[in-house]
């Protein structure tokens, strides 16, 4: 089985590039040229350079000691929370930036949800001196405030999305308009795994890097590249994507994605899309998205602004329906938890997104002989509103 | 034939479409407009079925279909609205919607109710070319119903090529790269464009829509293509007090 994409921008029966013709232009510049420019041996040592010097890569991979005690196996952590600007999201801002630099573009736009999108799409434009605009649910620009500073003072215009939800989805909308209106000297950064074909396969490569690494760390850990598990949190899919990425055709390897229950998958407050969702097409994919009969959009919910989307990447949909990934749902109070939990036996606050993956160890049964690689896309400061308030930590 | 395919055999200049939301203001707007539409002199109609994330389009006609998705508006109701509309309704009518409401509700099912009810053919911007060419195309034909595509000055002389190949009414030229309703700027640079689309001599007629809200503006696209489209300047301009009046005033302006 194929899980990668094939040539006509598809996986299985998912992706494509559901786009209106206004978008067509851009859409396909960048197709003809992504995987050209990404090949080139140029282009790979700046990036890769940057990785190193500036993000701060090879991003370690740690064995949680109490951690693995706690759950009788041998539990790593892939550390995405300590690269530069707090999140696995800069690999892929890193990557594009470079890409929109060489097909000669002078502005750049992007969507956020959590604002670490956001802010590793200012930082790359700060570091190359572009110009940057980001979108904003105007809900989450309330609930994610110090990401939203960041991007201020990193010299990006923050646009609030008052439509719909006010959230990422909404976000997404109102760049996609953006790029309709801007069709030429704009690139826009996508922050995830979805969009129109080529950027599932374009930001699952950039963060491909994630897994690469993890494989060399674990065998020299503990002389096996493969893990028994994998698990990562999925919004749009993109820190679980890079996670999965070299272990995909690794048939032993056990992928599992952590999707966000909110207060329970029939509560009518979630976002757990596989649960959820049916076969449709949304910002530009066909993939599982969560909706009406009439194929109206559904408004999702999860305390985490980062999972808080009705859809998924279009190659998690084909995981998901081809059953080589295992796609569960983890509730507001669960990830809460470990949030905690990890804080309290690892001394690392993580970002609520990466604390709805570590929720699922608990559910799992684990022998002592197992190796589990989870993937901490990010860390807690930007939530720290949300843990004290949830944990009642203020006097 | 389809009633869209007589109208632009007999009449090739100066055609007037309007596009209005379907269950917008109220939910049972939807053949009131409609018919005073055509009284007051509109040669076709774009019936738009609203979506939750409709990203081509500007704040008039996502506020408009807010609205009528909150008034209950589907696609299922919409056909059943449109149940009686060739009992008032003589023009050519055209559907416009995105395509995910479209795979709801089955590409199949979606023609042959188009065909049952009376609509001549659908406009599903985010339904790409290829798609439809591959596996669409043999559906809309079956049942007669023409699909329209979208161009804009980005897209390829190849792109248009193919288009007008698989287009059997009108072409839609989108007058300048933007979302609905941003005002037309007849700059140079969208005269140029659409010169050369004429020089182009292709074998479909040429609509202009996105940014015609006015007399001056439809009598500018009347003089580069076969007519012109009006879309979120007719959605503000409804008055849900006043239908009929209102829709009046509005096309007594244009023409
Ligand atoms: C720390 C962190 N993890 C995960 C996500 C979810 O995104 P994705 O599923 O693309 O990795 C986000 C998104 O903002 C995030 O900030």
């Amino acid at each position: 089985m194929n899980y990668f994409v094939d040539e006509r921008g598809y996986y299985g029966e998912f992706g494509g590039a559901y786009i209106p013709e206004m978008l067509y232009p851009n859409v396909e510049e960048l197709r003809r040229n992504y995987l050209h420019i990404i090949n080139e041996p140029s282009f790979q040592e700046e990036f890769k350079q940057l990785l190193k010097d500036y993000v701060g890569r090879p991003s370690p991979l740690y064995l949680a000691k109490r951690l693995s005690k706690k759950y009788g196996a041998n539990i790593f952590l892939k550390r995405e929370d300590l690269n530069h600007t707090g999140a696995h999201k800069i690999n892929n801002t890193i990557g594009q930036i470079l890409l929109a630099e060489k097909l000669g573009k002078k502005r750049i736009i992007a969507e956020t949800g959590a604002g670490q999108h956001g802010v590793a799409t200012a930082t790359v434009c700060a570091l190359r001196g572009l110009e940057c605009v980001v979108y904003m649910g105007e809900i989450d620009i309330k609930r994610q405030a110090p990401n939203v500073a960041r991007m201020k003072m990193l010299g990006a215009k923050v646009m609030a999305a008052t439509s719909g939800s006010k959230t990422l989805k909404d976000a997404t909308n109102e760049a996609m308009r953006d790029w309709i209106n801007n069709p030429v000297d704009t690139h826009y950064i996508i922050g995830s795994v979805v969009g129109p074909h080529p950027y599932p396969d374009m930001v699952a490569q950039f963060q491909s890097i994630i897994s690469f690494e993890t494989k060399k760390q674990l065998k020299e850990h503990t002389g096996n590249e493969l893990p028994d598990y994998v698990l990562a949190c999925v919004g749009g899919g993109s820190n679980a994507m890079g996670m999965f990425y070299h272990f995909i055709d690794d048939e032993s390897v056990k992928l599992i994605a952590i999707e966000a229950a909110g207060k329970g998958v029939d509560s009518g407050f979630s976002a757990a899309t596989t649960t959820l969702g049916r076969e449709g097409v949304l910002h530009g994919s066909k993939s599982i998205l969560m909706q009406t009969n009439d194929g109206q959009v559904v408004e999702p919910h999860s305390i985490s602004a980062g999972l808080d989307y009705p859809g998924i990447g279009p190659q998690h949909a084909h995981l998901f329906k081809s059953g080589r990934g295992q796609y569960v749902a983890i509730t507001d109070d669960e990830a809460m938890n470990a949030g905690l939990l990890l804080t309290q036996y690892e001394g690392i606050i993580p970002a609520i997104e990466s604390a709805h993956a570590l929720a699922q160890l608990e559910k799992m049964q684990l022998n002592p002989s197992d190796t589990v690689v989870v993937c901490l896309s990010g860390r807690g400061d930007k939530d720290m509103d949300t843990y004290m308030k949830y944990f009642d930590l203020q006097d | 034939m389809n009633r869209l395919q007589q109208l632009f055999q007999h009449k090739k200049k100066d055609l007037l479409s309007i596009y209005f939301t379907a269950g917008y203001p109220n939910l049972n707007d939807t053949l009131k407009i409609a018919q005073a539409l055509e009284q007051n002199g509109a040669d076709f109609l774009e019936i738009g079925f609203p979506y939750s994330d409709p990203v081509a389009d500007g704040p008039v006609i996502q506020q408009s279909s807010k609205t009528a998705l909150d008034n209950g508006m589907t696609l299922a109701l919409l056909f059943e609205q449109l149940e009686d509309l060739r009992k008032q309704v003589t023009v050519p009518v055209l559907l416009m919607g995105y395509v995910n409401v479209v795979l709801q509700y089955g590409v199949e099912n979606f023609c042959k109710k188009c065909l049952e009810v009376g609509v001549d053919g659908c406009i599903i911007p985010d339904l790409p070319m290829y798609e439809y060419e591959e596996l669409y195309q043999p559906v809309f034909k079956k049942y007669g119903i023409s699909n329209i595509f979208l161009v804009t000055p980005q897209t390829t002389e190849e792109h248009i090529r193919k288009i007008d190949e698989l287009s059997n009414a009108f072409i839609y030229l989108v007058s300048s790269s933007s979302t609905t309703g941003n005002s037309l700027e007849l700059s140079n640079q969208a005269t140029q464009y659409f010169q050369h689309i004429s020089a182009l001599k292709l074998k479909n007629p040429q609509i202009i829509g996105f940014g015609i809200s006015d007399k001056n503006t439809y009598d500018t696209a009347n003089t580069y293509a076969s007519g012109a489209i009006i879309g979120s300047a007719f959605v503000k301009n409804i008055d849900a007090n006043h239908i009929e009046e209102s829709v009046k005033n509005f096309m007594k302006k244009i023409r």
